[in-house]
């Protein structure tokens, strides 16, 4: 038998396949084929000066807080730093487009993002001065711990933004991470969901140019990261990540349609890693000056100074000011730094689980007799400094 | 005892024979109505109550919002049940299968673990990673491993197996509302395993974390848990021809260990052996055998034995029975138990 002979063969005229149906237009998700801008653009004109002026504000200090914890690296106050450097527009924005109720998820290279967000920097850098794994209270602040593997905490956005939605809270939350973080399993796990689950989350890639060493093009052949959002039926938005308005209006919108329940939103900011990946690497094994010097010229604060001094918002004085403020945050934050945290071996056992297990008790009486034998009768209360 | 005795409905008292995925079930259908954070989440858990449904019914009762179907993807179901307690939720998820369970490895090791310490107490994860493990069903590749040593050389989980429809009712309920991350595995092929049960007052089990003695005995202490319960039961009733009089402890947990109850045991018995599906070489019975010699050396009238699977990747089905430890294995065990001295 053949299979015109089959019944109901003859009638049949092949079709798509019968369960084949478009899930989604693609055309609406495709980012703008250039990095969207505001500053040098007619749309500069429209933008409110007032925050233009905050964003400068934000700017000088948050580049003065990167130099400054960098030399903390080399007085050896802080273990490493991983510089956003020539980033500050993208850290800028992530943190002042929120809502006090909404959540951040940093990546350890956005410590600058949970600063201007309000936490104290110290607290910010218990992290990377190598005292305490989190500083803060992630409730209190509606900050994350900052993640180290890469893009792990992307799904932990969705999931919270997810049990916020189901709840009826006006919550959104936006997870930041690097180029290299699109490799990982996770971010394709979780913008799958997130796109499935029509969560309110933000992605911020910060797509600096370099996975350590590593440039973009050893990392993907996507037209471009922004274009990964349309395979999971959210829109991508591909932004000019040194232009603080661009950064501002983008993500505003992108939060802003989180909240209208319309789901979440890809956004590759383009911008460059201006110093190494730490203070621990070398990048003239990776990279020539000439480069480095071309993103020079593009430099988040220049382009907003010219705009500003150029539309006459901003003159000598107002600069000075703005630096001299800058000035007074990094002598701070130097001076709280200079001083030796406070720790308690005993910690050590405190959070392992609710209640300490058996093995856990000995190992801290254990551990009790050891610190007696050093100096003396331990208190239970009694600390040490660590250098 | 705890919250779950409280919980409320018709306690009838009648007593009919359950499954333990029945009572798996109802203790997750009982943990939801009793506190509505919790929530259920994996693949196919909703519409199809879950390959082996343990889940059938709480979409139909609680909704899809509360038992979700997910995309397939561990380490993304995980990662988002990790926001969602973050939020103050109290998921429990579901790995399809042990093999299935390790693209979530990372997210259980780096985050679920580590999130009450690494906030220094502030933001403990009260998860629920239920894994279906063991072999014994006749599982193709990649469905029969005993994945708990992975689970136990990691600070920050409880690590929690039943071995009884009533312990699988009880510890499951415990494992739900404890604050911390608990790796709860279930022996696949104790599923259809029946007891007399009375779903509607439901035996609770002590906090997790204690062990019991299932057979008490006098010759030797058999130690296991999970899968291996039922052959440590039969090998005892086997070693009475023999003359032995075998004492049988179920752990229950491997964390916390239950240091107290087996030490106790083989100080009455003076010998040990340790039984279960996980191979050998770097498997729990290791840690297991060292913490009853550094308690009871001087007790000990033998070494502690270990009978485990082999330290092979798990067999293909129509081979399995010879990788299982089986009654025979483990009465041949306490057959080297150095019972010369005794005669």
């Amino acid at each position: 038998m053949t299979v015109q002979e089959l019944p109901g063969a003859a009638a049949y005229r092949p079709t798509p396949p019968p369960a084949w149906k478009p899930l989604t237009d693609p055309a609406p998700l495709l980012p703008d084929p250039e990095p969207f801008r505001v500053l040098g653009t007619d749309a500069a004109a429209d933008a409110d000066p007032e925050l233009l002026l905050r964003l400068y504000a934000e700017l000088v200090r948050g580049r003065r807080y990167n130099a400054q914890a960098t030399a903390l690296t080399k007085q050896g106050r802080l273990a490493v730093y991983p510089s956003s450097t020539g980033q500050e527009a993208c850290e800028i924005a992530a943190a002042l487009v929120l809502e006090d109720r909404d959540w951040l998820f940093p990546s350890y290279r956005d410590t600058l993002a949970a600063v201007a967000r309000g936490l104290d920097p110290v607290e910010a850098l218990t992290l990377l001065r190598g005292d305490r794994h989190t500083g803060y209270d992630p409730r209190e602040h509606r900050i994350a711990p900052l993640c180290t593997p890469l893009a792990t905490q992307l799904p932990h956005a969705v999931g919270l933004a997810h049990a916020a939605r189901l709840k009826g809270d006006d919550v959104v939350a936006l997870a930041m991470v690097g180029d290299g973080g699109t490799s990982e399993g996770d971010f394709h796990e979780a913008l799958n969901f997130a796109a499935v689950w029509r969560a309110p989350v933000v992605f911020l890639v910060q797509n600096n140019g370099f996975a350590i060493s590593v440039p973009l093009a050893k990392q993907t052949a996507a037209p471009s990261l922004a274009h990964k959002a349309v395979g999971y039926g959210m829109p991508g938005r591909l932004v000019d990540g040194n232009d603080a308005a661009a950064m501002h209006q983008v993500l505003s919108e992108a939060v802003a349609r989180a909240r209208r329940g319309e789901g979440p939103t890809l956004v590759e900011a383009v911008t460059y890693r201006m110093d190494a990946h730490t203070n621990a690497d070398d990048a003239t094994r990776y990279r020539g000056d000439s480069e480095v010097e071309t993103w020079r010229a593009h430099d988040p604060i220049v382009l907003l100074e010219r705009e500003l001094t150029g539309r006459g918002l901003l003159d000598e004085d107002g600069m000075t000011a703005v630096r001299e403020e800058a000035e007074r945050m990094a002598e701070g934050l130097r001076e709280q730094m200079n001083a030796d945290p406070v720790l308690d071996p005993m910690d050590l056992f405190s959070h392992v689980y609710e209640e300490q297990t058996g093995q856990l008790r000995e190992q801290a009486d254990q551990l009790r007799v050891e610190l007696d034998a050093e100096h003396g009768p331990h208190d239970g209360h009694g600390a040490e400094g660590v250098r | 005892m705890s919250t779950a005795a409280a919980t409320a409905g018709e306690r009838t008292g009648r007593v009919k024979p359950a499954t333990m995925a029945q009572a798996l079930g109802r203790a997750l259908r009982d943990s939801m109505a009793e506190d509505p954070t919790v929530h259920v989440l994996g693949e196919d858990v909703g519409t199809l109550g879950g390959v082996f449904r343990v889940t059938d019914g709480l979409a139909k009762e609680f909704g899809d919002e509360r038992c979700t179907d997910t995309p397939l993807a561990e380490a993304g179901i995980l990662g988002a049940a990790v926001g969602m307690a973050m939020y103050g939720l109290r998921p429990v998820v579901e790995m399809q299968f042990d093999a299935f369970a390790y693209p979530a490895f990372e997210q259980l090791v780096s985050h679920v673990a580590k999130m009450r310490n690494r906030t220094g107490g502030a933001m403990p994860l009260p998860i629920t990673v239920r894994v279906p493990y063991g072999g014994g069903i006749g599982g193709v590749e990649h469905h029969s491993d005993s994945s708990e040593a992975y689970y136990m050389a990691t600070p920050g989980l409880h690590v929690v197996m039943p071995a009884t429809v009533d312990d699988a009712y009880g510890l499951l309920r415990e494992s739900i509302a404890s604050d911390d991350p608990v790796v709860f595995l279930e022996p696949k092929r104790l599923y259809w395993s029946k007891a007399d049960w009375s779903p509607d007052a439901p035996a609770l089990v002590e906090p997790i974390g204690r062990a019991v003695v299932r057979r008490p005995g006098r010759s030797a202490t058999l130690i296991t848990y999970g899968p291996s319960l039922p052959v440590c039961l039969e090998a005892a009733e086997a070693a009475t021809a023999e003359g032995w009089d075998l004492e049988v402890v179920d752990l229950r947990s491997l964390v916390p260990f239950d240091d107290e109850t087996v030490a106790a045991s083989v100080r009455r018995t003076g010998r040990a052996v340790v039984v279960h599906e996980s191979s050998g070489f770097g498997g729990p019975g290791g840690e297991i055998a060292a913490r009853v010699t550094e308690r009871c050396f001087h007790h000990l009238e033998a070494p502690v034995l270990r009978v485990a699977g082999f330290d092979i990747p798990y067999p293909p089905p129509m081979q399995e029975r010879h990788h299982l430890p089986g009654v025979d294995r483990v009465l041949d065990a306490v057959a080297r138990l150095q019972w010369e001295a005794e005669s």
